[in-house]
């Protein structure tokens, strides 16, 4: 919460202009208002849709007669077939449990990691440090074939682990990039005392700037498990069975058949898919943003 | 405890085990193991081994042999190729423009003072967070010709004729920058925001004084402290969107007849639809080249001003 407090006491003190001399209420309504409703209405209008589309039966949602735009009688017909008829609750816990395990890995690489290259004074510190922005850069685009053969001789296919293992090389790097910040933020002085005392590397590690960097270890795993929460192509490409999918997945190949899309299922499960992220996210936004803004802002 | 610490250390107690830990190097190298653990195994040695892939001819179930430049030679003759390529440096270019202004103007709305603003900054972010494959596909069925939304606002309120939105390649090109933008621009906003809110208000309050307007403000004082932050918002979403897999995959899957493919949509057609892995490799390889020419254009850039 200190990190939040800090940035809405920042905001307060730069950038935000307060009402000009001679700025009237019309004024107001055309040079902001309105622009920011429209921007409101853009970006949410696909989840409106989702969601109204969730609960039409089919017979209203095949029928171009109507506005498509409100429903008439909704049903939850189509949220039952997701769970009776789909394996959906298999592809939230294969999500569930290959996102909080491969962010709980990534974290504890990265924390070491940014320890280390942001504290530790050693040969070739600057040189791995650069590398691992460099990795950052890499996207998976670039890995998806040689990484499926990579999986495959490790026999590792429709299981897990693969998606566990590799996940971390997208999220490592982010995460290690926004620690080495974070560490680099705390004053050396507070370890040093800790060593004069006696206490040994290590220990001041864990004692002291661990639990000092904890906003930054917050927001790195906040993004951390979005984005793994949300990763397609690796899940695609590594989990063929049905039971092993995860949700982008199992959504995208078992609900549209052929050129039959079943719309009311896609849109639930659209839905229900989202709805872990955006609680979390909702509870904390401003760990997000500080995550966020962070590789931009220290550049 | 410091005292009892030391004691046991001139007793000898503290054997050379944490002393070893005292010299910083051992220990530092030794917390960057776990993370060049993973990283080599799975991110450097499948870099490595795509790019001996992209000089054989190797298909799924057979590691194949060596070819020399032979698929890149073969791609070259390879129209589809040559269309991904276009559509995915159109694609780039287009998006990151329109992702760059209107990420602006959302920074410059949300620095202004209005009611509720906490609640409009966090659904602003929202399209950033939902999972993309989700999102796209809402749009995919909001772009449906003849039962959703987007045709019949054009048909009903506009009076324009409907349009087959995804099934001709320009009008499904431009939904999928549509989309790319609508995601993206969050990105964008809130990043300038955080450099918006950097700025002294100080040096608006002197330019006012001074009888500059509002535009000059913007040109003086806003575009040139925004500069920094431009320059790694642009260069991460340009590599995002360069490999961008999962919108193009969803949206449109290469339809209508691979008419808009992106490199990354035609390896995936090619390596894992096609098991032809060697040239799919040797696809994905050709984005490498382009994207350190991108990442070094926007590190000298950053440097020089500094």
């Amino acid at each position: 919460m200190a990190a939040s407090r800090a940035l809405i006491r920042r905001s307060q003190r730069y950038g935000k202009q307060k009402h000009e001399i001679g700025d009237t209420l019309l004024g107001r309504w055309f040079r902001v208002y309105i622009p920011v409703l429209i921007f409101i209405f853009i970006t949410l209008f696909p989840f409106y849709w989702m969601a109204i589309t969730s609960i039409k039966s089919d017979s209203e949602l095949l029928d171009h007669t109507r506005n498509p735009m409100f429903v008439i009688q909704p049903t939850l017909q189509h949220y039952q077939a997701l769970f009776t008829r789909t394996n959906f609750l298999h592809w939230t816990l294969n999500t569930a449990i290959v996102a909080v395990v491969s962010t709980s890995l990534s974290l504890f690489c990265s924390i070491l990691a940014g320890y280390s290259l942001a504290r530790l004074r050693y040969r070739g510190a600057n040189a791995i440090g650069w590398g691992v922005f460099i990795t950052y850069l890499v996207p998976p685009t670039l890995l998806f074939l040689p990484l499926a053969l990579v999986i495959n001789q490790l026999h590792l296919t429709n299981n897990l682990w693969s998606l566990i293992l590799t996940y971390p090389t997208f999220l490592i790097p982010f995460c290690t990039w926004l620690l080495m910040g974070y560490f680099r933020g705390i004053p050396r002085e507070l370890e040093e005392a800790a060593l004069v005392d006696g206490a040994t590397r290590l220990q001041a590690m864990v004692r002291i700037a661990i639990p000092l960097a904890l906003p930054g270890i917050l927001s790195a795993g906040m993004f951390a498990f979005t984005l793994s929460w949300n990763e397609f192509l690796y899940s695609l490409i590594f989990m063929s069975d049905t039971a092993m999918k995860t949700i982008p997945v199992g959504v995208t190949s078992e609900l549209i058949r052929g050129d039959e899309f079943f719309w009311g299922q896609l849109m639930a499960a659209a839905l229900l898919g989202s709805i872990p992220v955006a609680l979390l996210y909702s509870f904390f936004v401003d760990y997000f943003v500080a995550g966020m803004t962070a590789g931009a802002v220290k550049g | 405890m410091g005292t009892a610490i030391s004691t046991w250390r001139s007793k000898g107690l503290l054997g050379p085990r944490i002393r070893i830990l005292e010299h910083e190097a051992p220990l530092g190298y030794l917390l960057l193991a776990p993370m060049l653990l993973l990283l080599v195994t799975f991110l450097a040695y499948p870099f490595l081994f795509g790019i001996w892939l992209s000089v054989t001819n190797a298909q799924i179930g057979d590691n194949g042999h060596f070819v020399g430049l032979g698929n890149y030679v073969f791609e070259r003759g390879d129209t589809v190729f040559l269309q991904s390529f276009a559509n995915t440096m159109y694609y780039t270019v287009v998006t990151t423009i329109a992702k760059l202004s209107l990420g602006l103007v959302m920074a410059l709305l949300l620095n202004q003072v209005f009611p509720a603003q906490r609640f409009v900054r966090a659904a602003l972010l929202l399209p950033f967070i939902i999972p993309s494959v989700l999102s796209t596909l809402a749009w995919r069925w909001m772009f449906d010709p003849t039962f959703s939304v987007v045709n019949w606002v054009s048909v009903h309120y506009l009076h324009l004729p409907a349009v087959n939105w995804l099934g001709t390649t320009n009008t499904a090109l431009a939904s999928m920058m549509v989309v790319n933008t609508w995601r993206g621009i969050p990105f964008f906003g809130i990043s300038f925001l955080a450099g918006l809110q950097t700025i002294p208000v100080e040096l608006y309050e002197a330019a006012r004084v001074d009888g500059a307007t509002r535009l000059q403000q913007f040109r003086t004082i806003t575009l040139p402290m925004l500069r920094p932050i431009l320059a790694v918002v642009l260069l991460l979403s340009t590599i995002l969107t360069f490999g961008d897999f999962t919108l193009p995959y969803v949206l449109t899957n290469c339809a209508p007849y691979n008419s808009t493919c992106v490199l990354s949509t035609w390896a995936f057609q090619i390596g894992v639809n096609g098991g032809y892995i060697g040239i799919g490799a040797a696809i994905s390889l050709v984005l490498f080249p382009l994207l350190t020419v991108i990442v070094a254009g926007v590190l000298i850039g950053l440097r020089s001003e500094n």
